[in-house]
């Protein structure tokens, strides 16, 4: 049988472990030190607890750190971690270098459930929700740990659709007893499924960034089907409940889309819509996927985009494109690695 | 009187900081129960609202809790309301729901949501429970001028079949990609619309199923020439 992981456990779980083992509860956080504050990955190498309390973790737990299968590396230094999940499914971590930045995009989900028009994931299905655990180990797992600055929920996946993994590795990446990344350092990426934002917005004050991409409703739906449910408009009024720009940054994703969304109707939307949110819009560049009927607006559009909406009083930033050569759109590469995984089996 | 394995309510010092709720959900009782198919459900109670064919709502064991989401299948006018939904034996709602008998209570929110057909020709295409909104839409009357996709694994899963071929006639199409029977085509959804030679591309296409079916659905209609203005897909999440 599987020995459940211990790796991704928050302290008081580890706590509670340890007294299920007949431990002392600080034996908890002594192992939470090694799990979240050291490269070690095996209990072995627990030094400052008893070899026979490390005998018994092993017997009843697996360490649960699992190295990547491969990365890809793009010649802006953009890397891509694949790793396995659950069975026969994969999930992809991006480690994007810039200046002093280091930013690792991380999955939630093997797969997706949400359907979005432009999403590689979606195209692959949905295969399960990743554990605390195997988020965490997105970046626990990878050389430039060390290195990391941001950790953004952009990955594979729809963080509020595992809402309790996501809010437990929330916890761990952002408590003094875990890797204590400043919660200012830390976004998650929603395409607005509210209950559970609001579970995240009451619970935790990472930053929060919603995937817009246009603000007319009759457009959104066709983009993505989660609007019929949770419409933008009901999205940006469940916000506006809460005390943003205090707190927390709460942004909005923008991909570009050519012809689609890119007009000055759609600033002067955004515009009115966004009239009474402290937020500002980050625009994407459309990275194109296969099968798909939508391409990037022209360099010269999304300048002249972003400039209408600067002149309207919002704060837009414009994300450079960054690893087109080793598949940088997200999914791609597990997408692939699945197919090939999937021949093989046949 | 069952009570809900997830009904307890926090107390005590805790951290209970979800207090503001999402959806207010509204007791109601059970009027029937019917197992259409092997853990396949049929869920009524009494209509207490006015919806919009193709809407949802939420639906929980206790006022309190989390609400999952279930698309109505019956009509604006029907005097009951019915759910259609199949166990999930890893959830927590859908095995106790279906142990509930006339006369229970559970919760449910108000009616919400987009998913809404236009009159006059187009394309309602579901796989499994997906049905569901497109049967409260031909109980509706908005049947007319419609094609009916419906894919299932086998004869038992075209849930609503006598509904449909009664209101929608040879234009409701069964698509079983297990098993062989009379009048039905024999594969998936997406290998019937493949071997279409061409399909409307001024029509609507309404989607409802698994994110699986609705993407490689869009991409065979994307590739057939349908504009993706004229695909309108509802995911069940």
């Amino acid at each position: 049988m599987q020995k459940e992981p211990l790796f991704g456990k928050t302290l008081e779980e580890l706590r509670q472990v340890a007294l299920t083992l007949g431990l002392p509860a600080y034996t908890g956080g002594q192992v939470a030190y090694w799990l979240y504050k050291t490269d070690i990955t095996s209990f072995d190498e627990m030094t400052n607890i008893s070899k026979k309390s490390r005998t018994l973790f092993a017997e009843h737990y697996d360490f649960g750190v699992k190295a990547p299968l491969r990365v890809n590396q793009s010649s802006d230094g953009t890397k891509k971690y694949l790793f396995s999940s659950g069975s026969g499914s994969y999930i992809e971590a991006a480690y994007i270098p810039d200046g002093r930045r280091h930013t690792l995009c991380v999955s939630s989900q093997a797969g997706c459930k949400m359907g979005c028009l432009f999403c590689m994931t979606g195209k692959q299905g949905f295969q399960g929700n990743l554990s605390a655990g195997e988020i965490v180990n997105q970046l626990r797992s990878i050389p430039e740990r060390k290195l990391m600055t941001n950790i953004v929920y952009m990955g594979m996946g729809e963080p509020f659709d595992n809402v309790d993994q996501v809010m437990k590795s929330l916890e761990i990446l952002t408590s003094e007893y875990g890797f204590a990344i400043s919660v200012k350092k830390v976004t998650v990426s929603t395409i607005g499924i509210i209950p559970a934002m609001r579970n995240f917005l009451e619970n935790s004050k990472c930053n929060l960034a919603v995937s817009l991409h246009t603000p007319f409703e009759d457009e959104r739906r066709r983009l993505m089907p989660i609007q019929h449910v949770y419409p933008l408009e009901e999205v940006i009024s469940t916000i506006q409940e809460y005390d943003i720009g205090r707190y927390r940054r709460v942004s909005f994703e923008y991909i570009m889309f050519k012809g689609v969304n890119d007009t000055r109707r759609h600033v002067n939307e955004l515009a009115r819509i966004l009239n009474k949110v402290k937020a500002r819009i980050n625009l994407i560049r459309f990275h194109p996927i296969p099968g798909t009927p939508l391409e990037c607006s022209d360099e010269a559009t999304i300048m002249e985009f972003q400039q209408a909406l600067n002149d309207r009083g919002i704060v837009t930033t414009l994300r450079a494109s960054r690893g087109q050569d080793i598949e940088a759109a997200c999914g791609l590469l597990s997408t692939k690695e699945l197919v090939k995984a999937q021949k093989g089996g046949q | 009187m069952l009570h809900y394995p997830g009904s307890v309510r926090r107390g005590g010092s805790g951290p209970v900081k979800n207090m503001k709720k999402k959806l207010k959900l509204t007791k109601v009782k059970v009027s029937r129960q019917r197992e259409i198919a092997p853990g396949v459900f049929v869920l009524s109670f009494p209509r207490i609202w006015d919806f919009t064919a193709g809407q949802v709502i939420g639906i929980g064991g206790h006022e309190t809790d989390e609400a999952r989401l279930y698309s109505i299948a019956s009509g604006e006018l029907d005097d009951e309301v019915d759910i259609l939904y199949n166990i999930n034996p890893e959830g927590k709602l859908t095995p106790w729901l279906a142990l509930l008998n006339t006369a229970d209570t559970l919760w449910v929110s108000e009616p919400f949501g987009a998913f809404a057909s236009e009159p006059g020709n187009g394309w309602w295409i579901a796989s499994g429970t997906g049905i569901a909104p497109f049967s409260s839409m031909l109980r509706t009357g908005l049947g007319a001028g419609k094609k009916v996709l419906h894919g299932g694994r086998n004869m038992q899963s075209f849930y609503f079949r006598d509904q449909f071929e009664a209101g929608i006639g040879e234009n409701y199409i069964r698509c079983s990609s297990r098993e062989d029977g009379p009048g039905v085509f024999h594969g998936r959804i997406t290998k019937y619309l493949m071997e279409q030679p061409s399909l409307p591309v001024d029509e609507k296409y309404y989607l409802c199923g698994s994110a699986e079916m609705v993407v490689d659905v869009r991409d065979i209609l994307i590739d057939k020439g349908v504009p993706f203005e004229n695909i309108i897909s509802e995911i069940y999440f």
